[in-house]
């Protein structure tokens, strides 16, 4: 079965006149049909950019090199045009800010309609009616009212179930959520969690979930990939990450997150240093400042992704927290 | 990069620092090279085309006066009310500016108010109401030639003030018992340096063709000075006959604004102001 | 959006009998009467010219009687056309200006805009700085600067459209001067579209349109324009004023019989009562053009007709 979405060895970069920025070093992966994979990583990661790329959505100023395959077809590099035929339709990106990410001036209605005119031969009166069921679906109250609302009258929340919403009209077969809960009240958090639960039961369509909280993923994904200065660091399922992360930086992520069963800690635990800066050249793993594992070869030979313990998982590390 | 750095590298700005200057140059110096004056009249070269003869270098107008001496003094008249009137309204708006920012409160909101309405008044009509009760005058030119443009230097110093004043160097003044004028012209003002340059840049255009409009309509400069504003009224009306008598003066005052205006918009994104 | 629009107007109609008090009384108030340039008159006939004009009345009377006259839309006599009543050179003037004022105004709005959005579009291209560079151009030079280069050459040289002159009805006459209008404004709009394009490209609303996989020319027509056109529409009251101004000389080089000729007479002539009327009917179209402006803003902006 072709994988939703393949990427091979994907770089992307922002030449400066000060100096290149590398947002993505080095990347690949893959996303199977109906699979949920959670992307992992701090700001600076390189985790938005991979699909930014993907869904064509670079600033100008981009340079890219590699590969990505959506259903089997590239699409890198791709004329708007040709783009604009999956685009919205059957690949679909929600982003993290709602309060911004809808257009003031025009009801939600046509903002919603206008997806499925633009992608399908429906007319304006048959898509408003899609789009009317597709707001109970994502389950917003009183969803005929709403339709005629301007986006300022809703709430975060609610917002954020409209471009959920949105990116559900045209049956995608991988739908993109970038940080869709960080805007959010933590209430309204578990909700989308529960409303990307539910559409994926129901509509068995693959989705991304990127976010910097281990949490967040952890309720839903298959699969886990760590991303750590515009690489991919570890990769594998989601228990066994979650029960035995191989990279340090993933261990250190993994104890960050409070536990509420466990003993009351006199401070909360986190990451010594910061992340590396895109700007910088690679010396070594992007990981040696920080990591407890560190030793001199750490900061001269970058580790290459390689698959341990098992099969199924990956790790870039030369010193797994398994060895 | 500095702001120098930043402007030196736009050649657009560079080239119209260089004009602008030539031409002042030209103004000031040029009639040393030249027999003509502006008031000797050459009977014998009526409307004559620019050429070697007579040293009539831009030609002569209909009454044989030497165009080239005429455009140069037309020059100096046009920068030197320009500049005069610029030093005028800068002072104006710069103080009011300064004195709203720093003060606040009612009488901040009242002097914006009272710059908003005038804002939307068109100047000329103004000029016009105040020429038909006053009459012309050489006092009433300097006077509406310099509410031009006090308006917006007014704006933005009131802007710039408000954001120096939450600034910790000016509490340590308030504390050190300076009275709120000493603040005010020793610590306010000095800071707005950057923003003042770019708007005045922007300015001394706006006042030359103010007062050249001024002085097409009949209204500005009076015989026997003449700006370039007169000089092209009179060529309009020669167009046909003696075109080179439009041509000459218009573009020397086409080419005075727009280096003025392609400097002060280097000016701006060199010292990277942004209009609050 | 009824109610905004009557809020705003009530507020106008204030401004505007302010405008018309002061006019009145500064020019009551100026030096020497509008007779005193003449050759001095005997006193019988100026206390004859005095009665026949109303200024033998206090100045509170000649107020009222002013202000009755206007609402039957009579300001008054000429004091220097002495055949005319001002209202009567209004009615012959004002098309004339109202059209190449209105003309100036649209081919600005429609020719500035395209050419904004075009530019960034091409943001840093070779077409982005020549059209800029243009704009500074337009910007710079003044009406009475262009107009007669323009008629050089295209009148002089070219003979293609006639230099000044105007026959009712005629179009080539206005074609000039209708340009020398027009091109101030349309740089400053072109630069403002240019600028407020690039700033709504980058918006998030914007990335959501082009995720949608919505083509380009509907994202910028449906979710980028009007957004865009927002500070073009606080531009437009200034853009008036500066073509009223510029009609001044520009009906005076072209020799257009529009009231913006009359004007510049009056002033020279120290004819009251035509400046005072001048200075009306200008004043309101300012106004209205504020009104009308307010509204074009609440359309553009849902946000503002419920009231921020």
């Amino acid at each position: 079965m072709t994988p939703a979405l393949t990427i091979e060895k994907l770089a992307v970069q922002f030449p400066q006149r000060t100096g290149t920025i590398f947002a993505v070093r080095e990347a690949s992966l893959s996303v199977q049909a109906a699979e949920c994979v959670g992307i992992v990583g701090e700001s600076g990661s390189g985790k938005t950019q991979i699909f930014m790329a993907a869904m064509g959505l670079l600033a100008a100023a981009a340079r890219t090199d590699g590969s990505v395959r959506f259903e089997g077809r590239e699409i890198l590099g791709s004329p708007p045009a040709e783009l604009n035929r999956i685009r919205g339709s059957k690949l679909t990106m929600v982003f993290q800010d709602p309060m911004t990410s809808l257009t003031p001036h025009l009801r939600i209605g046509i903002q919603l309609a206008e997806v499925l005119v633009s992608h399908s031969q429906m007319s304006w009166h048959d898509a408003e009616r899609a789009a009317l069921r597709i707001l109970e679906r994502v389950r917003v109250p009183e969803p005929k009212r709403r339709l005629r609302q301007y986006p300022h009258e809703l709430s975060g929340g609610m917002r954020q179930r409209v471009m959920i919403g949105m990116s559900l009209l045209c049956e995608p077969s991988l739908l993109i959520a970038d940080e869709p809960t960080t805007a959010l009240d933590v209430t309204v958090q578990a909700h989308i969690i529960d409303l990307f639960r539910a559409m994926r039961e129901e509509l068995r369509m693959a989705i991304v979930l990127i976010s910097h909280d281990l949490g967040v993923v952890a309720g839903l994904a298959d699969r886990i990939i760590v991303m750590y200065g515009g690489r991919v660091v570890e990769s594998g399922r989601a228990r066994h990450i979650l029960q035995r992360a191989e990279h340090p930086y993933t261990a250190g992520l993994l104890k960050c997150i409070p536990d509420l069963k466990g003993p009351r800690l006199e401070r909360m635990p986190s990451l010594a240093g910061q992340a590396p800066s895109p700007c910088s050249i690679e010396r070594g793993c992007a990981f040696a400042a920080r990591c407890p594992r560190a030793d001199a070869r750490c900061r001269v030979e970058r580790p290459l992704l390689r698959e341990f313990p098992a099969a199924a998982h990956q790790v870039a590390c030369h010193f797994p927290l398994s060895s | 990069m500095s702001a120098a750095e930043r402007l030196r590298s736009n050649p657009g700005a560079v080239c119209a620092l260089a004009i602008i200057v030539a031409l002042i140059s030209l103004a000031l110096v040029g009639p040393l090279f030249n027999p003509n004056n502006i008031e000797s009249l050459d009977w014998a070269h009526v409307a004559a085309e620019p050429g070697v003869i007579g040293a009539h270098w831009f030609g002569t107008d209909r009454l044989g006066r030497d165009l080239f001496a005429r455009t140069l003094e037309g020059t100096r008249v046009s920068l030197a009310v320009g500049l005069a009137a610029s030093a005028i309204s800068l002072g104006v708006g710069i103080s009011y500016g300064a004195v709203a920012g720093y003060v606040g409160g009612r009488t901040d909101h009242l002097m914006m108010r009272f710059i908003e309405v005038l804002s939307g008044l068109p100047l000329i009509f103004f000029v016009i109401f105040l020429t038909v009760i006053f009459g012309r005058s050489q006092y009433l030119l300097f006077l509406t030639i310099g509410a031009v443009g006090w308006l917006t230097m007014a704006r933005i110093v009131r802007g710039q003030t408000l954001s120096i004043r939450q600034r910790e160097f000016i509490e340590a003044a308030v504390a050190s018992g300076a009275g709120s004028a000493r603040i005010i012209f020793k610590h306010v003002i000095p800071n707005l340096l950057g923003p003042v340059i770019v708007y005045a840049t922007l300015t001394v255009p706006q006042i030359i063709l103010f007062e050249s409009f001024l002085s097409f309509l009949g209204l500005g400069v009076q015989e026997p000075h003449s700006s370039l504003g007169t000089l092209i009224a009179e060529g309009a009306g020669e167009m046909e006959a003696a075109p080179w008598i439009l041509v000459v003066p218009g573009s020397f005052l086409a080419l005075l604004l727009l280096c003025m205006n392609i400097l002060g918009d280097g000016l701006r994104d060199a010292l990277d102001v942004k209009e609050r | 959006m009824t109610r905004y629009f009557f809020k705003r107007l009530a507020g106008a109609i204030p401004t505007l009998f302010i405008i018309i008090t002061a006019a009145f009384f500064l020019i009551r108030a100026a030096p020497g009467g509008p007779f005193d340039q003449e050759q001095a008159l005997p006193p019988e006939i100026l206390a004859n010219l005095q009665s026949a004009y109303g200024l033998d009345l206090p100045v509170w009377a000649q107020y009222g009687r002013y202000l009755r006259a206007l609402a039957h839309g009579d300001f008054g006599p000429s004091f220097k056309y002495k055949d005319f009543t001002v209202t009567e050179l209004i009615e012959q003037g004002f098309p004339v200006t109202l059209q190449i004022g209105t003309a100036a105004l649209m081919l600005a709005l429609a020719f500035g805009i395209p050419l904004g959005m075009f530019a960034a579009l091409h943001h840093n291209s070779a077409a982005d700085y020549a059209a800029m560079s243009l704009a500074v151009v337009g910007i710079a030079i003044p009406s009475f600067v262009v107009l007669p280069f323009l008629g050089l050459f295209f009148g002089i040289y070219l003979h293609w459209l006639p230099v000044a002159g105007w026959e009712p009805g005629s179009i080539r006459h206005l074609v000039l001067p209708v340009i020398a209008l027009c091109l101030p404004p349309l740089s400053i709009i072109a630069r403002m579209t240019r600028a407020s394009m690039l700033e709504i490209l980058r918006t998030h609303f914007i990335r959501t349109a082009f995720a949608k996989g919505l083509a380009l020319h509907v994202v910028l027509l449906r979710h980028a324009l009007r957004p865009a056109l927002l500070p073009v529409a606080g531009y437009l009251a200034p853009a008036v004023a500066s073509i009223m101004t510029g009609s001044l000389v520009v009906e005076s080089i072209a020799g257009l019989p529009g009231i913006g000729r009359y004007l510049v007479q009056g002033a020279l002539n120290r004819d009251y009562t035509l400046v005072m009327g001048m200075v009306i009917i200008y004043s309101t179209l300012l106004i209205a053009m504020g009104l009308v402006v307010d509204l074009i803003y609440a359309w553009l902006d849902p946000r503002i007709r419920f009231g921020r």
